[in-house]
């Protein structure tokens, strides 16, 4: 039982980190219909620029008198940094197409994806890049397991980021425009929405979500490479299919179901095949409802 | 100063401005201190380049022959001529070329007519039947690593060995087929993938069959045998191991994919397959059997992949789960896009352009993806239909709305 509980509680961290990539893929897929291949590069441009910032900052001693600044500050910076790369890929390599074949923009963004992650290897190296271990350390016993404070971190993150983007998109006006966008682009451009600036916008938002996941998963794990993004990019994605795409509430689902499929694979089944079941889930749920657990019928008001 | 130019002038300033606000912080925050230069030196060669580009698309429109038309009248004085000439020249050419060239060149052809192999085998599935495949490399996977344990544990000779080779990887392609018939678009897109990714994970840790990421070694060569004048007649065995013998087996090959593929989409099997393509639900209406033909589709495309990777687990004479990535899926999608979705020439163009060209880059080794990744979006911004459109391509009816 401790170690079930124990797994499920690694698995939620991880379905966390899942579910966080997965908005940004639901986001831009509901409104543009596109399957945004960049997005995992956003992830693990957010957790180079963690470490960059970190490595900086523990290198000029902030990090020893003000860790949780540095922190705090760390997260804003590489949220904001992948937010503009994002609504620049966007214009760059989005935009000119929106009246284009479905294949030239997914080949685009694909084109953009290994634009992407070469640059970040050329410019950050081929190696694994280590985060400063300043909040590995030490965990809570709760009852007759532990969080560590790592967990505890990334937990209560996710959970605030996520919180937030509810409010967002449920209680502003920013987020009622995105919806109305979401639904029906042309309408919402006769009502006087600016559609071009809420799909930048919806691409900053979920860009920004992935470099948090991206700095989590960094801390988390301690090192971050310039091809992280790809694979939990493609699990995300699945996170995002399985939850219903277009669904908010569906993505973090599918992040939880995907997260704590892979935790209790390599568990209790074996870890190499880990992948392997998350894929298989995916094609499954897709077999069976293909418009994911929480999604509507796409096929259907779309033809 | 023109107000057009002016404002010009003010997109690139700030382009320029965001381009350094992205670049300087991956290049210069180190924990030994901060640096400007390099950020600067890159932001400005980007921008060079993209004034140099700028200006070519300027004079590109007051000459008025674009890169485009050209090619499209290169295509359509290539068909006013009669058309046995050009092929019994190229033909003549193919076959002459290892003769001329070095080993470096042959080597570079044969890659080439690996991925035309592959290339065409794709577009039956996506530029024909217009289903998206992302996992396309895994047929080739299969193919390859049929051949290379027949090979390694049951000596079976390549010839023998080719046919078990193509049934498995149209299996494999009825299989992965099946479940995404109901599938469209992105979702069958995102599903191929995963195939193509649960193939690769199994080939890398299935340690027992495959070897695990150390892959198969010892492959045999593929051989022929022929009555040899100066053994008196006497069969005699030719192992294929020259770069020479193995060009002029690819070809073959290639060849016969490219008669093979032609022959398909001008039968009513390929006609189906457009029709499916252009309209689903309006082809099932009109009595075409989507759910067979879709699996073909499959298959088909299949056949080819597991005719290339035989043929590539024979030149390598070893195999590993690092040649089957996700990246070699893209790479022939991307051939097949950027060619020309449904075109045959297109897609031998598209092969050639993206083996030959990083090719000749070759000293900017390190830069060789980038550059391929962003030539596969300036591609799409630029000629979205590819070098060589199809000529019977009309617009899937579900795009409409989007």
């Amino acid at each position: 039982m401790d170690f079930f509980l124990q797994q499920l509680i690694n698995a939620i961290t991880l379905g966390g980190f899942y579910a966080l990539i997965a908005l940004g893929y639901t986001m831009v897929y509901g409104i543009i219909q596109l399957i945004n291949f960049a997005h995992g590069e956003f992830f693990a441009a957010g957790g180079y620029m963690g470490v960059i910032l970190l490595a900086w900052m523990d290198s000029q001693g902030y990090m020893q008198t003000h860790p949780w600044l540095c922190l705090t500050l760390a997260f804003l910076l590489a949220m904001a940094y992948c937010a503009v790369l994002a609504m620049g890929v966007e214009k760059v390599a989005y935009r000119p197409l929106r009246k284009a074949s479905k294949l030239s923009v997914l080949l685009s963004a694909l084109g953009m994806s290994i634009f992407l992650q070469n640059g970040l290897m050329l410019t950050q190296g081929v190696y694994d890049k280590t985060y400063p271990g300043v909040f590995a350390k030490g965990a809570v016993g709760v009852g007759e397991f532990n969080f560590t404070y790592l967990q505890l971190i990334a937990l209560s993150i996710t959970a605030l980021l996520m919180v937030g983007l509810n409010r967002l998109v449920f209680k502003t006006r920013l987020g009622k425009a995105m919806r109305a966008t979401a639904q029906d682009r042309v309408m919402a451009t006769l009502v006087g929405i600016s559609s071009d600036r809420i799909i930048s916008v919806t691409f900053a938002i979920g860009a920004a979500l992935a470099a948090a996941s991206g700095i989590l998963v960094g801390l988390y794990y301690g090192s971050v490479r310039y091809d992280m993004g790809f694979v939990p990019g493609i699990k995300a994605f699945a996170a995002a299919v399985l939850g219903g795409v277009g669904s908010i509430t569906g993505a973090m689902l599918g992040g939880l179901i995907i997260g704590i499929t892979e935790i209790f694979t390599a568990a209790y089944i074996s870890g190499e095949y880990k992948d392997v079941f998350a894929f298989i889930i995916l094609i499954a749920v897709l077999y069976f409802r293909p418009t994911g657990l929480l999604g509507e019928n796409i096929n259907d008001t779309r033809v | 100063m023109t107000p057009a130019s002016k404002a010009l002038l003010g997109k690139l300033l700030l382009g320029a401005v965001w381009l350094f606000l992205l670049v300087w912080p991956m290049t210069g925050i180190t924990p030994a201190g901060l640096e400007f230069g390099k950020a600067a030196r890159i932001v400005g060669a980007v921008m060079l380049a993209v004034v140099v580009w700028l200006g070519l698309k300027r004079l590109n429109e007051s000459v008025d022959v674009g890169f485009g038309r050209s090619v499209g009248r290169a295509a359509s004085s290539l068909s006013r001529t009669p058309g046995w000439l050009w092929k019994s020249a190229g033909l003549l050419a193919l076959l002459a070329f290892p003769i001329l060239s070095s080993r470096y060149g042959q080597d570079v052809a044969i890659n080439v007519l690996v991925y035309v192999t592959l290339g065409l085998g794709l577009n039956v599935v996506v530029g024909l039947a217009g289903l998206l495949d992302l996992g396309y490399i895994a047929f080739y996977g299969v193919g390859a690593y049929t051949y290379a344990l027949l090979s390694v544990h049951y000596q079976l000779s390549f010839w023998l060995a080719l046919p078990l080779c193509v049934a498995l990887a149209a299996l494999a392609g009825c299989m992965i087929g099946y479940p995404t018939l109901r599938m469209r678009g992105d979702y069958l897109a995102i599903v191929t993938l995963g195939f193509g990714e649960i193939l690769r994970l199994v080939l890398n840790n299935w340690m027992k069959l495959t070897g695990g990421p150390n892959g198969i070694l010892g492959v045999k060569p593929a051989a022929i045998y022929y009555p040899d004048p100066e053994q008196g007649w006497e069969m005699t065995r030719f192992l294929i191991r020259s770069p020479q013998s193995q060009y002029y087996l690819i070809l073959a090959i290639a060849l016969f994919t490219v008669v093979a593929v032609r022959r398909l989409a001008d039968s009513r099997i390929g006609r189906a397959w457009e029709a499916i393509r252009e309209d689903e639900t309006a082809a099932g209406i009109m009595g075409v059997n989507t759910f067979t033909l879709k699996l073909l589709a499959y298959a088909m495309g299949a056949v080819f992949a597991g005719l290339a990777g035989a043929f590539f687990s024979a030149k390598m004479r070893f195999v590993s789960p690092g040649s089957f990535t996700f990246i070699e899926s893209a790479m022939v999608l991307a051939m097949v896009v950027l060619g020309g979705m449904g075109s045959i020439p297109g897609i031998v163009l598209g092969a050639l352009a993206l083996i030959v060209l990083p090719e000749v880059f070759r000293d900017f080794e390190n830069y060789r993806m980038l550059v391929f990744g962003a030539a596969m979006a300036i591609m799409m911004l630029v000629r979205p239909a590819g070098l060589i459109p199809a000529k019977r391509v009309g617009r899937r009816s579900e795009e409409d709305h989007a």
